[in-house]
């Protein structure tokens, strides 16, 4: 994986998927390890995003990286009307790695071949969200002590929630049995589905959750973002459907864990947080392993 | 059938250099034009469109008086035009006569239809990979999203 970009889930195999849970699990035993000291890590950040942008810095951080970048365009040459290519040919002068978040589709595959040195992910528009996607399996994998043959329940906003698409084309490598659950307007695109139906996988759809929680190994919930209801009415409907509550997991699985990409809003009541199922502010620890493994193997300091 | 085929073209009239564009589904004959720059072009011209075919039942045709089409010109025509022939015409002779093909990817010539997509704003050269020929569906490179024959512009 050394100097390989990582735009897509599918720019890395199944092999080398396992490959980065494994060495995110070493560092976990050992988060602090200076084995990148000589190295400068640049992130990018043409639009806000906290969570994402901190557990970059805290995993290169850990690691003895230097850290340059900007967290919002406003504080960028961007703002001077800079290109996104020039923009990137400029940092590789100064580092040995961007991390690079981009409100537009396409921008992390553009600059991975513009540069010479390796991209990461970390969010370009609606499209792939990759290091996401890694932590959710690590998380899924740590829970269930596998990632195979599991019953995976998909809940909220499964139209546009570009972690849940990007997910779900990852599960489809582990003979996963799907539970998608959203109201009507927000079901998977076909252009997700056909993923699953490529590998004959099941599926089932629902617009009711408390029927699936009992059958699931893992519940992953999303947000139900107002906006994208054109009709205002519509939204109010369905707005408290999709809330999980503590007493709906009385009927659970003992194994179910709660996963949830986060923010959250209102979808998971704070009753819940205190049940052992609760999964989601761990699967956020998790992301700094992952994205300590992510790095280490990019710049070629661990096989 | 050849020569009956070949005997309605000529009432359209014949071309002693250049290129044939046959068998165009007769509703995209101007679309070709457009996307060929034809409109300007400065030497003879010849379409017909709603001619009878024993295979398409109506269909098209453009000569083209001294051009002769390059690769990426080509995939362009199979993009709006699948089913047409190409043929070149030497001293009123046949000298080559062959199927455009829709091909694996396309580059340069169509736009990503999604407005967030970088290659709308950015100075980036276009690239698809073709996923369903006969549909015509085009998976962009850079956005990954899927643009379709209905919402396809050509650059």
């Amino acid at each position: 994986m050394k100097n390989k970009s990582l735009v897509s889930i599918n720019d890395f195999t199944r092999e080398e998927h396992i490959r980065i849970l494994d060495l995110a699990g070493a560092f976990e035993k050992r988060p602090k390890q200076r084995i990148l000291e000589d190295f400068v890590v640049a992130t990018l950040f043409f639009e806000p995003s906290t969570r994402t942008r901190l557990s970059f810095e805290s995993a290169a951080t850990r690691l003895g990286a230097k850290i340059i970048g900007f967290s919002e365009p406003g504080s960028s040459s961007v703002q001077k009307g800079e290109s996104l290519r020039d923009t990137v040919l400029t940092v590789c002068n100064y580092a040995d790695l961007i991390v690079m978040r981009h409100p537009m589709e396409g921008s992390a595959r553009f600059a991975s071949e513009v540069a010479d040195i390796p991209i990461i992910n970390a969010g370009d528009g609606a499209n792939q969200h990759p290091t996401q996607t890694l932590l959710d399996m690590y998380s899924i994998r740590k829970t269930q002590g596998t990632l195979d043959d599991l019953h995976v329940a998909f809940v909220g906003d499964l139209k546009f929630g570009r972690t849940v698409h990007s997910l779900v084309r990852a599960l489809c490598n582990y003979n996963t049995t799907f539970h998608l659950v959203s109201p009507t307007e927000l079901k998977l695109p076909s252009s997700d589905k056909i993923h699953i139906k490529d590998r004959n996988l099941s599926y089932f759809q629902y617009t009711d959750m408390t029927e699936v929680i009992p059958k699931v190994d893992i519940l992953y919930m999303t947000r139900i973002q107002k906006e994208r209801f054109s009709d205002p009415i519509e939204y109010e409907k369905v707005r408290n459907s999709y809330v999980l509550r503590s007493n709906m997991l009385n009927d659970a699985k003992s194994n179910l864990r709660i996963l949830h990409p986060l923010p959250r809003v209102n979808e998971i009541s704070i009753d819940v947080d205190i049940d052992p199922k609760a999964y989601y502010f761990t699967q956020a620890l998790n992301g700094v392993f992952v994205r300590q493994a992510l790095l280490a193997s990019i710049l070629g300091v661990v096989e | 059938m050849e020569k009956e085929e070949l005997r309605k073209e000529l009432k359209v009239s014949a071309i002693e250099n250049g290129t044939v564009i046959d068998h165009i589904p007769t509703q995209s004959v101007f679309q070709v034009i457009r996307i060929l720059n034809l409109t300007e072009y400065g030497d003879q011209l010849l379409t017909g469109t709603n001619l009878d075919s024993r295979k398409m039942g109506k269909k098209g045709i453009i000569k083209v008086t001294n051009k002769f089409f390059k690769s990426d010109e080509i995939n362009k025509i199979a993009l709006v035009a699948p089913t047409a022939t190409l043929i070149v015409i030497k001293n009123f002779k046949v000298v080559e006569k062959k199927q455009v093909q829709v091909p694996e990817e396309v580059e340069k010539i169509v736009k990503c239809f999604n407005p967030n997509c970088i290659t709308n704003h950015e100075d980036v050269t276009t690239r698809f990979n073709v996923i369903e020929k006969e549909e015509l569906k085009l998976r962009c490179h850079y956005c990954e999203k899927i643009t379709a024959k209905d919402n396809m512009v050509f650059i």
